[in-house]
């Protein structure tokens, strides 16, 4: 952390800076000094000595790239010294009180990756990772994770906590159940179902805006109250209504994979990015909007004023309650259309409680990815590949027990809100009711 | 551009904020509104700007009437306000700010982020500002984040300005840089408002004067009024705020305060390098403009500032770094200086917070039972020695007004075993009965040989009570001059400039005597 | 300028408060002058009528789902105009039948011959209040302490699998291996819980976001604990779930064999009194209190804030861990799986809001609850109605309570701000936020 004394270079002289000094803080290199342990023991004590085979492309793809082969032990203690070599590094950088830039930390963990990567195919039944596969798995279990994380960001960006996108994920997905199975056609009916799953979602979002904006009541109260009243809600009438009823209102047609033509031929990430159907298509299109607009364009300003300084907003003609209200809204319309991920995109029917807890992963992206649209996005993605690495791992035969590749989502979030990963700083009246005369 | 505000009034539920007030500016004149802390000074401009709505009456703007129903619209109609608190976005930059509300944009709906920047500069060369239209709110010091407030107004083509208590804040330096600015806008055929409790100010930029009393309009006066005219006027009576106090029976240095600097979150030395120290029975008065590193200051000699280096010690024991508990249960009392959210837990009532911080022991508690029959007994009692106006013990603490809200700390602190008392801002926001009944307490504190501390940006307040006073400005201490020094003296130690008469670098006893 | 009697000096004092604080220093009000009055107006607006009414909308509101969605409804429908009557008959019986299983399902069977298996509905509702109430206790004493413990899954999960642990693989004499599986169990829920006292102690890590990871990290914990032989896995077996728990360790039944009312009702009626006591009458519970209502201020004046975060965590964790102790040495003592929260971490909090974050309130609530589960099972079982029903009423009475404006809205009661003295208190909050 540097003291700001730049900008008050440009004020008059009595106006200058504070004298100050720099608050160290040592929680780069220690957290890498963890995990490089953590690694090294974990690689010492089950030693794997057979070679590791990264796939690089599928069998139909049309431009084919060799397999690459690492041998096990040489692989991982190279990575585990330069990872020893980083964390010396982050510390003589603190020490010499410098912060660790952010690309240090990619590198140190795309690096630990590798080297994770290497040591648990070296010990599998099939030394093999299929990376196509585990990326293009990886994306679309991220899918959900993403919408729920933007509707995360604009929400809490807005000055609403939402502890409710597992809701508006599930409202979604039966609504677009529900909906396209009873449109039926092959591409009317997903498509209706889509609108419909965002309108289900906003709904969510409306009951969640009148009880914080108009009522003061606790977000986090009301969110996870929602929460249940979906689950309940959906489970009952799936049990009362659908299950009875299945062929007629839950056997949606799914979405089509539409390939982007040449696109969809680049090696590696083309199947995994432009073979997807068109809510993925959507996603790629939303994220890019609500990027641009939440920092370039109007509505994008005054939405961060209202969840930074709701009174500030106020004084300067912004409607703050109105302004919250929409704004919730859009954000559960984002992930109700989501959600019908689950049902349009991925299975097929909607089922009980099929979420899963993906609303929270997303919300967990959204605090990792620091209440921003492209970071959160990437923490979406981050979690997805961690689910899907633990699909392909079992598949493989790795010994790395699932559940705890299941956990890492969780763990890291616990870990970045107790400041061990970057600085999380929250909008700041998020959760905070704004009341006025 | 005229503005004419008549009969305004607005009520709070039973409390009458603004009672049918009149008042008209006209272009081109500073009009002062002159009155006390909660005069309703504030909401009238609240209402005009749109942020409350009048139960009666009608805002004019040149002659036309007016209906805002929000801040938007009088912004609209060419309002402009400079707030007491900033209404600025702390992770904006100052381009953001000033567009915010009224965003140019271009093409596919892009702000225009240029044309604000240009804007801002354009403003800022006007006035002779010098501000950066790309650096962070957060980062500027006060005195450029009210010039960001003031760009903002004007960048809507404020014809009418107010500003809310603006000079709260500022050095003296900084205010009459101030006043310079505001008679250069109304140079320009603006119309200002000018808000104030300080009759100095008045009757240096005012052409008129409205001077304001529990929320009526109570006279009009020319700049040309004596003091004793307005401040009668603006009181209702004449206040004596000079203390009866006997000269200090002094007796050895219990406290000792050594090197102590104190470190905020991004490094900043608010309190930088401070020694002074203090004898029993003596007040040492600490004054300085707001936010000059005081209040830091008391929060490290209670243990409430963690970043700390330096020594404190009390009558020999070292209480560097201790922990809150152990510094009270050395015999330090501690008022703070906001008791509604330091002081007080406003939903305990008045007998809990008698017994707030001697939550864990004798003799409040026993085998970790609350004694309540005793607290009862001890509350009756307590509320009876210091005249708490309450309903009864058992009546929460926020509901009581300020002055008696104030009284319930002073209770609690005092009826401690003291060694120490240290008292930030102890009536602020205090009705004038309980000014004087909290400033006769602290006297009979010293006079009982305890050591005190008062921390106070009311030069009044310091001069009514110290022995001896330490003026702090950026965080450093200026000078230890002895309690009978000149204001303008005071004056120009608070804006950092030592007194030439004490030397250069007054030693903690330097002027002591 | 310089003489101290100056005028101008004077007026400073009480200079630069914030807000515009009203000087009109009025002594607070004098006591009302009818106590019937103020009592029956109190009642009007007050609490306990809008957690009823609360409840009765929800209900309500149930009712319209289970007309809405049961067959015979949508039948008679479908003919409405012709036989306008035969719709209204089967609204009523859709919804009578249902509503009448619940309350025979939790209170008392009328269709059972004596009174010993009539009565066996309300000690089955007692049962499953059991774990709600010391579950409901450990949110509400977190609440108190201004925490707001989401994460009473994982420290359930936990709390089971330790008690259970022990309950299975030990062999001790019976009242010993109860006490120390129960003992296990609830230092293992205190424990999982104190991360995220600690964490928020420490860095200030936002609680509700940890105890919502923390469960799915103990989820998966829990989840593989099961699946591996050796932790908690069945010998012998392939299946997630692990063996029965040893006689000599399961709570006792109560009233005999022919209920399942076990010895930990009686364990969390105890914990009510405790928790009364602790917030009522203890220094701990003064110092909770007070960090819970002005953290800023219990620091001021000594008390260390963070150690009470800690301790408050401890203690909430120890009580939802009992909840957990509950499930596996109470309702299910045939080996468990990961599903043996039941969802008792959710629901706690659906208690703890109705029961106002107070003892007693929260043993009336849990019971509540408790009746509608298992009221809802008889529900299912009698009339078709899927148990999740219970759900959407739960969650919708929590709403209702939350937001006592729109329920004197719906019922047209008089608002609380009708009284001046209130609403000059609101006032003043908004004075502050507005500025």
């Amino acid at each position: 952390m540097t003291a700001p004394s730049q900008h008050h270079a440009t004020a008059t002289p009595t106006e200058q800076a504070l004298d100050s000094t720099t608050v160290l803080s040592w929680k780069a290199p220690i957290s890498f000094a963890v995990i490089t342990a953590l690694l090294a023991v974990l690689f010492l004590t089950t030693r794997h000595s057979g070679d590791a085979t990264f796939r690089l492309s599928a069998g139909n793809d049309l431009i084919q790239i060799p397999e690459v082969t690492l041998n096990g032990p040489v692989t991982t203690w190279t990575c585990i010294a330069l990872l020893t070599a980083i964390t010396v590094a982050a510390a003589a950088l603190v020490r010499a009180k410098r912060r660790v830039p952010l690309w240090v930390v990619v590198i140190f963990a795309v690096i630990g990756l590798i080297a994770f990567l290497t040591w648990a195919a070296a010990g599998a039944r099939t030394p093999v990772i299929p990376l196509p596969g585990l990326l293009a798995g990886a994306l679309s279990l991220s899918v959900p994770l993403i919408f729920g994380a933007l509707c995360g960001v604009i929400s809490e960006r807005v000055g609403v906590i939402n502890i409710a996108i597992e809701g508006q994920l599930l409202a979604g997905a039966f609504t677009s159940a529900v909906v396209a199975s009873v449109i039926g056609q092959q591409w009317l009916g997903p498509i209706v179902g889509l609108f419909a799953a965002a309108i289900s979602g906003v709904l969510v979002a409306f009951v969640l805006a009148a009880f914080s904006i108009k009522y003061f009541v606790d977000q986090v109260i009301v969110g996870v109250v929602l929460n249940v009243l979906v689950i309940g809600l959906t489970s009952f009438l799936f049990s009362q209504v659908l299950a009875p009823n299945a062929a007629l209102l839950n056997s949606p047609p799914r979405l089509q994979r539409i390939p982007i033509p040449i696109l969809s031929e680049i090696p590696l990430i083309g199947p995994m990015f432009f073979r997807q159907t068109l809510i993925v298509y959507a996603m790629y299109v939303i994220i890019a909007a609500v990027y641009i607009g939440l920092f370039h364009t109007r509505w994008g300003l005054r939405l961060r004023s209202v969840g930074e300084h709701p009174t500030a907003a106020d004084t300067v003609g912004i409607n703050v309650a109105r302004t919250r209200f929409w704004n919730v809204s859009l954000a559960g319309a984002i992930a109700g259309f989501g959600g019908a991920f689950f049902t349009l995109g991925a299975v097929g029917a909607f089922n009980k409680e099929m979420t899963a807890g993906a609303g929270f992963i997303a919300l967990a992206a959204v605090i990792f990815g620091q209440w921003d649209p492209i970071r959160a996005t990437l923490a979406a993605l981050l979690f997805g590949f961690a689910s899907n690495l633990q699909n392909t791992l079992s598949v493989i035969g790795s010994p790395v027990p699932s559940e705890f590749m299941l956990m890492l989502p969780y763990v890291v979030t616990i870990l970045a809100v107790a400041g061990f990963v970057g600085k999380v700083r929250g909008p700041a009246a998020a959760g905070k009711p704004y009341i006025k005369a | 551009m005229k503005l004419e505000l008549r009969g305004i009034t607005k009520k709070f539920g039973s409390l009458v904020a603004n009672d049918h007030i009149d008042l008209t500016v006209e272009a081109g004149e500073i009009h002062c509104l002159l009155g006390e802390n909660g005069a309703g000074k504030s909401t009238l401009m609240n209402v005009l700007y749109g942020l409350y709505r009048a139960d009666e009456g009608e805002i004019l703007l040149d002659d036309q009437l007016q209906h805002f129903e929000g801040p938007g619209d009088a912004m609209r109609a060419g309002i402009g306000m400079v707030h007491q608190h900033f209404m600025l976005i702390p992770v904006f930059t100052v381009a953001e700010n000033v567009m915010l509300g009224h965003e140019q944009t271009r093409t596919a709906g892009l702000l225009d982020l240029a044309a604000a920047r240009a804007k801002v500069r354009e403003i800022s060369d006007r006035f002779g500002f010098d501000v950066d239209p790309d650096a962070l709110v957060d980062d500027l010091p006060v005195g450029v984040q009210q010039r960001v407030e003031i760009i903002k107004a004007l960048s809507r083509d404020a014809r009418v300005l107010v500003f809310d208590e603006p000079t709260a804040v500022l050095t003296p330096q900084e205010t009459d840089e101030l006043m310079a600015i505001m008679r250069q806008l109304k140079e320009t055929g603006a119309s200002i408002v000018f808000i104030t409790h300080k009759l100095r100010e008045v009757r240096e930029v005012a052409d008129r004067i409205t001077v304001v009393r529990l929320g009526k309009v109570v006279g009009e006066a020319e700049p040309t009024a004596t003091n004793a005219e307005l401040a009668s006027l603006m009181v209702g009576r004449a206040v004596e705020l000079t203390v009866q106090k006997e000269e200090p029976d002094l007796g050895e240095e219990a406290l000792q305060v050594e090197h102590l600097t104190v470190v905020d979150p991004v490094g900043q030395l608010v309190v930088n390098d401070v020694s002074f120290s203090v004898r029993r029975g003596e007040v040492l008065a600490v004054a300085g403009v707001q936010g000059n590193g005081q209040t830091e200051l008391t929060e490290a000699l209670v243990g409430l500032q963690s970043r700390v280096q330096g020594t404190v010690r009390l009558d020999g024991q070292d209480l560097t770094r201790n922990s809150v508990r152990r510094i009270l249960d050395a015999g330090v009392g501690f008022v703070p200086e906001d008791r509604t959210e330091d002081g007080l837990v406003g939903e305990f009532s008045v007998a809990e917070n008698l017994m707030l911080d001697r939550a864990d022991g004798e003799p409040f508690v026993k085998a970790g039972n609350v004694q309540r029959g005793f607290l009862a007994e001890f509350a009756k009692e307590k509320v009876a020695e210091f005249d708490v106006r309450t309903p009864g013990i058992d009546t929460k603490a926020g509901r009581l007004s300020g002055g008696n809200q104030q009284k319930v700390v002073l209770a609690r602190e005092l009826s401690r075993d003291l060694n120490l008392l240290v008292a930030a801002q102890p009536t602020r926001g205090v009705d004038v009965g309980s000014i004087e009944f909290i400033h006769k307490r602290i006297i009979e504190t010293r006079d009982a040989g305890v050591p005190v501390v008062v921390v106070s940006t009311e030069l009044d307040e310091v001069t009514a009570l110290a022995d001896r006073i330490m003026v702090m400005y950026r965080g450093k201490v200026v000078g230890i001059v002895p309690g009978d020094t000149p204001r303008e003296v005071l004056g120009l130690m608070m804006a950092g400039e030592r007194p030439a008469a004490s030397g250069d670098a007054p030693t903690p006893e330097g002027a002591a005597a | 300028m310089s003489d101290r009697n100056d005028p101008d000096v004077a007026l400073e004092t009480g200079a630069q408060v914030p807000p515009d604080e009203p000087v009109i220093e009025k002594e607070p009000e004098p006591e009302e002058p009818s106590r019937w009055q103020q009592a029956l107006r109190e009642i009007a607006t007050g609490n306990a009528i809008i957690s009823v009414l609360a409840v009765l909308l929800a209900l309500a509101v149930g009712a319209i789902m289970i007309a809405f969605t049961d067959e015979r409804v949508q039948a008679a429908s479908g003919y409405f105009f012709a036989r306008p009557g035969d719709t209204f008959v089967a609204i009523w019986d859709s919804v009578a039948g249902a509503y009448s299983a619940l309350f025979q399902g939790a209170v008392y069977n009328f269709r059972r011959p004596d009174f010993v298996s009539g009565i066996r509905p309300l000690t089955e509702t007692l049962n499953f209040a059991t774990p709600l109430i010391a579950a409901g206790l450990g949110v509400g004493l977190a609440f108190r302490v201004g925490m707001f413990n989401i994460g009473g899954r994982g420290q359930m999960l936990l709390a089971a699998s330790a008690a259970g642990w022990v309950a299975f693989s030990f062999d001790l004499p019976f009242p010993v291996h109860m006490i120390v599986a129960t003992i296990a169990g609830i230092v293992a829920g205190a424990l999982w819980a104190g991360i995220a006292g600690l964490l928020k102690a420490r860095t200030g890590a936002h609680e509700v976001i940890v105890t919502i990871m923390l469960n799915y990290v103990a989820l998966y914990l829990v989840s593989w604990m099961l699946r591996t032989q050796g932790l908690l896995q069945a010998p012998g077996t392939n299946n997630p779930k692990t063996p029965p728990m040893k006689d000599t360790a399961i709570f006792f039944d109560l009233l005999g064999p022919q209920f399942n009312l076990h010895f930990g009702f009686i364990l969390s009626i105890a914990c009510v009194v405790l928790v009364w006591w602790i917030l009522d009458r203890s220094s701990l519970g003064f110092q909770f209190r007070a960090v819970g209502l002005n953290p800023k201020a219990a620091r001021v004046a000594g008390i260390n804030v963070n150690r009470m975060y800690v301790y408050g965590m401890l203690i909430s964790g120890a009580l939802v861990g009992l909840a957990g102790v509950d499930q596996v040495l109470g309702t299910v003592t045939t080996g468990f799986s990961s599903g043996i929260d039941a969802g008792i971490g959710f629901d706690a909090i659906t208690v703890a809001l109705l029961g106002g974050s107070n003892p007693w309130g929260i043993l009336a609530a849990g019971i509540l609850f408790g009746a509608f589960k298992a009221g809802g099972f008889s529900m299912q079982a009698a009339e078709g109605v899927p148990i999740d029903i219970v759900l959407v009423v739960q969650s919708l009475i929590v709403l209702f309570i939350a937001a006592p404006p729109l329920v004197r809205a719906i019922f047209r009661l008089p608002q609380p701000g009708s009284k001046p003295k209130k609403r000059n208190r609101t006032a003043r909050t908004e004075e502050v936020a507005a500025k």
